[in-house]
Order: C-alpha cells, then structure tokens, then sequence
C-alpha cells in the first residue's frame, strides 16, 4: 500500500507537490524542486507531457522519485498512447516501484508545441481506470486467439487517482463522470484548481449527496503574479479567479508577491479543508513555496 | 457527402510540370456539389491552363468518378480526348483520382483535397457529424456523435474543457457532450450516460478497409430458416 493510500486510509489530512519534467534530459533542477517539498507532502505528481508540450516523460521523472525516497504520483494521460502502450507502461510503472497512478485524458495535442502530431485517446480516462482495475485482477484489455481473456504473469496494485473540475461548465457532466471514475476504480481524486471555497462547498455537497465516497484532494495553484490569475480566466477552463484574489494580487509589491502567493494558498486550503480529505498544491516551479503553504495552512 | 477544395492553382500547375496535353475531368457528385469539380470549375480550369500554355485535349464529368463502372463508359466515350492526353487533371476527391487512374490506366493528377465526409449547411459551409468509424455509436448517445464531434473522441463523458459550451481545441465548434447532455435532458434520457462504455472496437477503422456483399444464401437453405 502507498504512503498516499495509507494515509488517507487514515482519515489524515494530505498534502501532495507536484513537479514538472524540464524538456531535456537534465534533471537535477526538477530532482530538487521535488526534494524541497519532500519533507512537507506526502506524495508528489509527476506531470505526464502537460499542455501537450514534448518533454521527458511522467515515467522515468516518477521512478527517480522512487530511487530518492520520494513517493511519486504518476500521471498519466490518454493523449500519447494506444491500449497496448498504457497497459504495458502501467506494468513498466509497478516493476519500477511506482505505486500511485492517476488517470487524466490530457490536453489536446492543439494546446501543444507539436500540433501537427496525431492525437490518441484510444482509450478515455473513465476505460484508462477500468484497464488499471483490469491489470491488477491480473488480466487485459485485450484477448488471446480463441477470445479468452489474457492471464498476466504477476499483477500489479496500485493506488488509482482521477481528477475532476468542479467549478466546470455544466457540473452535473463532471458528476456523472466522476460517478463512472470511481465505479472503473478510481480510489482518489485531485481536483482542476479552487479559488472560490463557496463554490468548492456545493460540489463537494454534491458529491456526497450523490454517495461518491472516495477521499477528495481540492486542487490549489498558486496565483504567481495578477497577469496569471487574468491568464487563468482566460485560457483555463473551469478555473476562476474572483475579482478580491485578482485586486489583492495588484496591490502587492512586486517584491512581495511571492509571500502573497503563499499567504493566499494556505488561505484557500484553510477555508476548504474541512470540506475534503486533503490539498494537491501546483505551485507551477516554485517548489520552495509549497513548506511555507503547508506550514501556514495549519 | 465528401467534403472537398479545390488544391492552389500553383499546386496543380507544378503537378503537370512536364505534361502538355492534359484531359480535365470533374465529377457530378460531391465535387460538383461543393464547387470543386462541376461544369463550371471544369470549364474554368480548362481556360486557365490553356492560358498558361496547356493543350487540353478534352474535358467531361464523370457519374460518377468513384464509380468503375461510370468511370469505363465515360472513358469509351471520350476514350481518343483521353488517348491523346499526356495526363487527366481531376477536380474531384481522392477516391476518384484513384478509380479513374485504374479504371483508364492513365496517369492522373489530383486535383482537390478530400477534407471529410460531412454535411452541408449550406454552399459553401460544411461540418464534420461523422468519421465512418464503422460501429455506428449514435443510439446511445441520442443522435449526436462523440467519436467525431468530440475532439478527443471521449465516449464515457466531457473533458471538462469547454467554454460557454464551446470545444477548448476549436472555439468555433460547440462542445459534443454538452450537446448530448442538453438533449439527453430534454427527452428524459440521461440516465444512457451513467452507464460505462468500455473501449471502442478501433479494428473496424482500419484502412484499406473493404466491404463486399455477403453471398446470398441458396435457396434450400432460404426455406429451412
């Protein structure tokens, strides 16, 4: 059983990091971001080619993780692989000692740096959970000659993730789809990013009104500058900054908005902790921001 | 239909580098129907490459130029135009540049880009409702295409991208599963969503694909069922 597992089990309330591999092979900077954070989270996610932009990959960044005594989170989207390749990287992840996976269909290829490249999704993040259950009872996807199903050679376990926006157009969408994650196998969710703890209160009332039972991780990105949080508003689906976050940024010195960045932060986990089973912090690079968030959100 | 435009002037002019005595074809069907090849772009064309020096031997439209069949009577009746062409020029979609070159067995030249098989709005306005994937999926989702009209072809529910109910790849393309929502709500249906749809069978979109007719039974047989 994961960290992760265990300690949500424990009704524990989790904080996990997350770090971005760089595009390129070094990878001392994205090895310290995540040991900065170390000591503070219980896991770290490992982004998986975000934004559809060609990079090292989620696999390789998580199992360095595991060789430096840091749990990983191993995030995987729909985009980039057929059935063949996302099973045999789910099997590639358990042999290398990642425990934790979280399912994500992932940005479009449009969204990227490589746009001409063909788009995937063979199969979707609802089929990719149900493939990952599949494994671990020891079986695939696919058929042998006669139609029978495929027995493996020792199954993996993991401790499967989904995400979910719940401040997203139509949220009833996001529910049904959430309801389908966890009957495929979904043990956990992080949730696309929360400023509005108002609006994060009547999803999750939702979500237990509907008998979704699985321990929730409320998103939190870190809001760097107020040409960002405008950026959110604009180009992120589902993410909405209000206008006090957005002033309160502008009235900051420069100088000071990395403190703000904190305080605002540890801000939203405190006004949203009592409503969820823990807080998945991106703070987009500044890794040495996340022990200040965690140590303020108490 | 298939939809289709015209390739850039240019383009086909420097694919019949080399040739001088050019055949130009069209097609009555989908090429006609968006502009590309009918009598009237036919007509064009002829006049534009005569203008840059080309000999055109003849021109015709074919009924169609997907069709073998068409493609040979077409061909006997302007089988010496043909003859003494150096190439065909066709104003028409992919599949007919091919059955045309077999079916004469003379070189052809492609005149046009096949962009999808779609609707048409209206001339001039074409949109993409289905990518012939083989296993037709429209029952469960009231009519509404998510294999195509969903950028990602999700079959279990929305990414979560969409703004104001457009696609997040395409701004100009509503999103499909906020369609499919919106009409499983109107007619009471939305409990077909709850239900999980497992992987889709992509072996019947592998290309070439063909389709023959199943042999009809024998007439014994016929009676015993």
């Amino acid at each position: 059983m994961s960290r992760l597992q265990e300690r949500l089990h424990a009704s524990d309330f989790v904080f996990t990091g997350e770090v971005g591999p760089p595009k390129g092979v070094d990878i001392d900077h994205v090895m310290h971001g995540a040991a900065l954070m170390k000591d503070s989270v219980t896991a770290v996610n490992v982004t998986d080619l975000q934004t559809a932009v060609m990079r090292l990959g989620s696999l390789a960044v998580s199992a360095k993780l595991v060789e430096a005594g840091i749990e990983p989170v191993f995030q995987m989207v729909c985009r980039d692989r057929n059935r063949l390749a996302l099973q045999s990287d789910l099997l590639n992840a358990y042999v290398l000692g990642i425990r934790n996976v979280l399912a994500i269909t992932g940005d479009h290829v449009a969204k990227g740096d490589h746009v001409q490249a063909k788009a995937v999704y063979d199969l979707d993040s609802v089929q990719l959970l149900k493939a990952i259950s599949l494994l671990e009872s020891g079986t695939d996807l696919g058929a042998d000659m006669k139609g029978r199903p495929n027995k493996l050679e020792g199954a993996p376990a993991f401790f499967k993730g989904c995400v979910v926006t719940p401040c997203a157009d139509e949220i009833e969408l996001q529910l049904i789809k959430l309801e389908k994650k966890v009957e495929a196998g979904a043990q956990f969710c992080q949730t696309q990013a929360v400023y509005d703890p108002a609006a994060f209160a009547s999803f999750m009332d939702e979500v237990s009104r509907r008998g979704i039972r699985i321990p929730i991780l409320v998103g939190i990105v870190i809001l760097k500058s107020p040409g960002m949080a405008k950026y959110m508003n604009n180009f992120v689906p589902g993410v909405s900054v209000p206008g006090e976050l957005m002033q309160e940024l502008a009235d900051t010195a420069k100088a000071d908005r990395k403190k703000k960045a904190v305080e605002i932060a540890a801000r939203l986990v405190r006004a949203m902790k009592r409503m969820c089973s823990g807080a998945h912090l991106m703070t987009l690079g500044w890794d040495d921001a996340v022990p200040e968030i965690v140590a303020q959100s108490s | 239909m298939i939809i289709q435009k015209q390739k850039d002037y240019g383009a086909i002019l420097k694919a019949l580098e080399g040739e001088e005595k050019i055949f130009v074809a069209g097609c009555s069907d989908c090429a006609t129907a968006c502009k590309v090849g009918g009598e009237e772009e036919v007509a064009a064309m002829k006049a534009r490459l005569e203008a840059d020096g080309k000999t055109v031997t003849g021109t015709t439209i074919f009924d169609t130029a997907c069709q073998r069949g068409a493609v040979r009577k077409k061909g006997k009746e302007c089988r010496d135009a043909i003859a003494a062409a150096d190439a065909v020029l066709l104003l028409a979609c992919g599949t007919g540049v091919q059955t045309v070159g077999e079916t004469l067995d003379k070189r052809t030249h492609v005149g046009a880009d096949s962009l999808f098989v779609g609707e048409v709005r209206r001339l001039g306005k074409y949109s993409e409702k289905c990518s012939t994937c083989g296993e037709c999926l429209l029952e469960d989702y009231e009519g509404i295409c998510p294999v195509t009209r969903c950028a990602k072809g999700l079959l279990n529910g929305p990414c979560g991208g969409a703004v104001d109910g457009k696609c997040e790849v395409d701004p100009e393309q509503d999103c499909a599963w906020i369609l499919i929502y919106e009409r499983m709500k109107e007619r009471g249906t939305l409990d077909k969503l709850k239900s999980y749809r497992g992987p889709k069978d992509q072996s019947q979109r592998q290309t070439p694909r063909s389709y023959a007719w199943p042999k009809p039974k024998k007439s014994s047989e016929k009676k015993a069922s």
